[in-house]
């Protein structure tokens, strides 16, 4: 029995030697005060003995066990064009809180098996969507249809069977250990064989040595693995989720970012909103640019093509003499310097363009030290979309 | 309604109290209070003492052992919903399949549960040593049929009421303690109506406790009902109820919850 167990029953024995003592003395109420003490005994023991020991760990942070270090090995999948029917279409979907517009006409469609990157400053409304499709909450107007069935119209108890919701806040039950947690939610999708179906998602993020730890003992990156573990125990057609590398040092994202590669392997349609753009260029077949309304989508290559210029970019030991002489080359479209001996050309396709500007700057005996192709990333898009918002309401 | 999702929400919710030493420390001593402070008054009845005497004791005693079932379920149901959304538990259960009214029905079988049986066992223990150890004209009282089946049927009626109340203003309120003291305030009327039976100004008798019986049956049932309309997931992830004149999708979110 735990330390509470014994105080409520030393309770319950002073206060009935306090009421016998005020009682006159008979023999004939000894039982009455042995049944008391007895009853509470039994009654501290059942509602909290039993497992009252379990509370103790549930403050402290375990770290981690360290894990075997490997080798980062960077990586872009190949990302798919999605061809197949449409996992999630949303048409026109718009969501007010009062006066505020969080989520103004928004529509794009997401293929089935394919993982899908929603980006977006705080605020913009990312959340929101995710929790409209989740039939949390109820859009303004528009519809979407979700895993097949449309939302509004159709049961939303059937549609949140067929979808799995990872939130930004993990949402673990504390008192309860891993497998109980799991457990629970097996439970509230009420599936079958429950226990095989914990080992695999547990095994599936790498926690199975944990099952029993409380989760209140759980460093943060085991505490988000578990939440993917929970993600998984139903086999959804949609998995959502919301800003799943949040806080995680970079082993523990790396690990997400594992997972979401078996997501994608095995089918599943991914729903990832995140901040994390080089997370996103790496992961998503698409993505899409939010800032409470719809600013861009597409693959990530295709969203630089559209939004920047292609460029070359010349570095030579010393200034060219005439610029404008050497770089009249078919191909090039402009040119201009961007340090004294730096030039940034405009071209229309750098596969044409370079060899032509390499001969012409031959030819003018020009020390060259680089010719590239200029590079945006994810994130120059995102950053000069953003930057036209605030710009537009400045 | 799919008994598997509420065996799995009372299952939990069990776990969790378990380990709370809150809601431990709460069940367990409240009611030794209750218990100790009447049983002194009622062992030092003499055989001869007056009949109103008595009742009046006896009145005390049970007014104290009906209000066990009231006093101690807000504690538990006022947590519910509220809580869980302080502690961000309630987002991802909202994602799942369970109906409003299988999460609510589960939370209120795992408060029933543990209430009902702390004062059905604190009324048992009175019972037998009031048999034992009070003088005869106290045990006769007490041991009154229709005073017994009074104390059966309204304790846990008067539990599930206080729990549906609890669990209603947990999930509209905006703070755990606020929802914890309103539905302690929210039991007060039941009050009024225990005092009439344990002061016998409502004699029991066997018709009327199964007809109160029934009626507060009813309203429990209703109340089931009421609340589980309340439960407005909107308001509960948002903060903000939904519009529900704005979007004609939210009339079939609500029906499907």
């Amino acid at each position: 029995m735990s330390w509470h167990g014994w105080a409520v029953t030393a309770g319950a024995l002073a206060g009935v030697i306090a009421a016998v003592t005020l009682l006159r003395g008979s023999s004939a109420r000894l039982p009455v005060v042995i049944l008391i003490l007895g009853t509470y005994a039994l009654a501290a023991l059942l509602t909290g003995g039993a497992e009252a020991g379990a509370t103790e760990p549930i403050v402290a942070q375990v770290d981690e066990p360290a894990p075997t270090p490997r080798p980062e090995i960077p990586k872009r999948r190949e990302r798919r064009v999605p061809t197949g029917p449409a996992a999630l279409t949303v048409a026109h979907l718009t969501k007010h809180f009062g006066e505020r517009v969080a989520v103004d006409d928004v529509s794009f469609e997401v293929g089935a098996g394919e993982v899908f990157g929603f980006l977006g400053p705080n605020g913009a409304g990312k959340t929101t969507t995710v929790r409209m499709l989740a039939t949390l909450i109820a859009p303004t107007s528009g519809s979407a249809v979700v895993a097949g069935i449309p939302l509004g119209q159709a049961d939303g108890v059937e549609i949140r069977r067929r979808i799995a919701v990872m939130p930004e806040n993990p949402g673990l039950y504390l008192r309860l250990t891993v497998t109980e947690n799991l457990a629970f939610f097996a439970g509230l999708y009420d599936l079958d064989r429950p226990d095989e179906r914990i080992r695999r998602a547990l095994d599936a993020v790498n926690v199975g040595a944990r099952a029993d730890d409380f989760c209140g003992s759980l460093s943060k990156g085991l505490r988000q693995r578990v939440a993917l573990a929970r993600t998984l125990l139903s086999d959804p057609a949609i998995v959502f989720l919301d800003e799943p590398t949040s806080g995680l040092d970079p082993v523990a994202s790396r690990e997400v970012h594992d997972l979401i590669d078996g997501l994608r392997d095995r089918g599943v349609t991914v729903f990832l909103t995140t901040h994390r753009l080089e997370e996103a260029e790496r992961f998503c077949d698409r993505v899409a640019i939010l800032n409470t309304r719809l600013r861009t989508i597409g693959r990530p290559e295709d969203l630089r093509d559209r939004l920047f210029t292609k460029a070359l970019v010349v570095r030579t030991a010393e200034p060219l003499p005439d610029p404008e002489r050497v770089f009249a080359v078919p191909g090039v479209e402009s040119w201009s310097a961007d340090h004294a001996t730096s030039y940034v050309l405009a071209v229309s396709d750098a596969r044409v363009a370079a060899p032509e500007v390499t001969r012409a700057l031959v030819a003018a005996g020009a020390d060259v030290l680089s010719l590239s192709e200029a590079q945006h990333s994810l994130e120059d898009v995102y950053l000069e979309l953003v930057d036209d918002d605030v710009e537009a309401h400045a | 309604m799919n008994v598997a999702r509420v065996r799995a929400v009372v299952r939990k919710e069990v776990r969790e109290f378990r380990r709370n030493r809150f809601v431990i420390v709460t069940l367990a001593v409240l009611p030794l209070i209750f218990l100790i402070t009447p049983l002194i008054t009622l062992f030092r009845i003499p055989d001869s003492a007056s009949g109103p005497e008595v009742k009046a004791a006896v009145g005390v005693l049970s007014l104290l052992m009906l209000i066990v079932p009231i006093a101690i379920p807000p504690v538990i149901a006022a947590y519910s919903v509220v809580g869980e959304r302080d502690q961000g538990t309630l987002e991802p259960v909202l994602t799942t399949p369970v109906r409003a009214s299988e999460l609510l029905l589960g939370k209120a079988i795992a408060a029933f549960v543990p209430s009902v049986a702390v004062a059905y066992a604190i009324y048992f223990i009175a019972a037998i040593s009031i048999r034992f150890g009070a003088a005869h004209v106290v045990s006769s009282v007490v041991w009154h049929p229709p005073q017994l089946l009074a104390q059966l049927l309204f304790t846990p009626l008067l539990a599930a009421w206080a729990i549906w109340v609890g669990i209603g203003i947990s999930t509209r309120a905006s703070d755990v303690r606020v929802a914890q003291q309103l539905s302690t305030l929210a039991g007060l009327p039941l009050l009024g109506f225990t005092s009439l039976i344990s002061f016998q100004v409502i004699t029991p008798s066997v018709p009327l406790a199964v007809g109160l019986a029934l009626a507060l049956l009813a309203v429990d049932v209703a109340a089931w009902r009421v609340v589980s309309r309340l439960f407005d997931r909107e308001r509960l992830v948002t903060g903000r109820s939904a519009p529900r004149t704005v979007s004609p999708a939210r009339s079939e979110l609500d029906r499907a919850a």
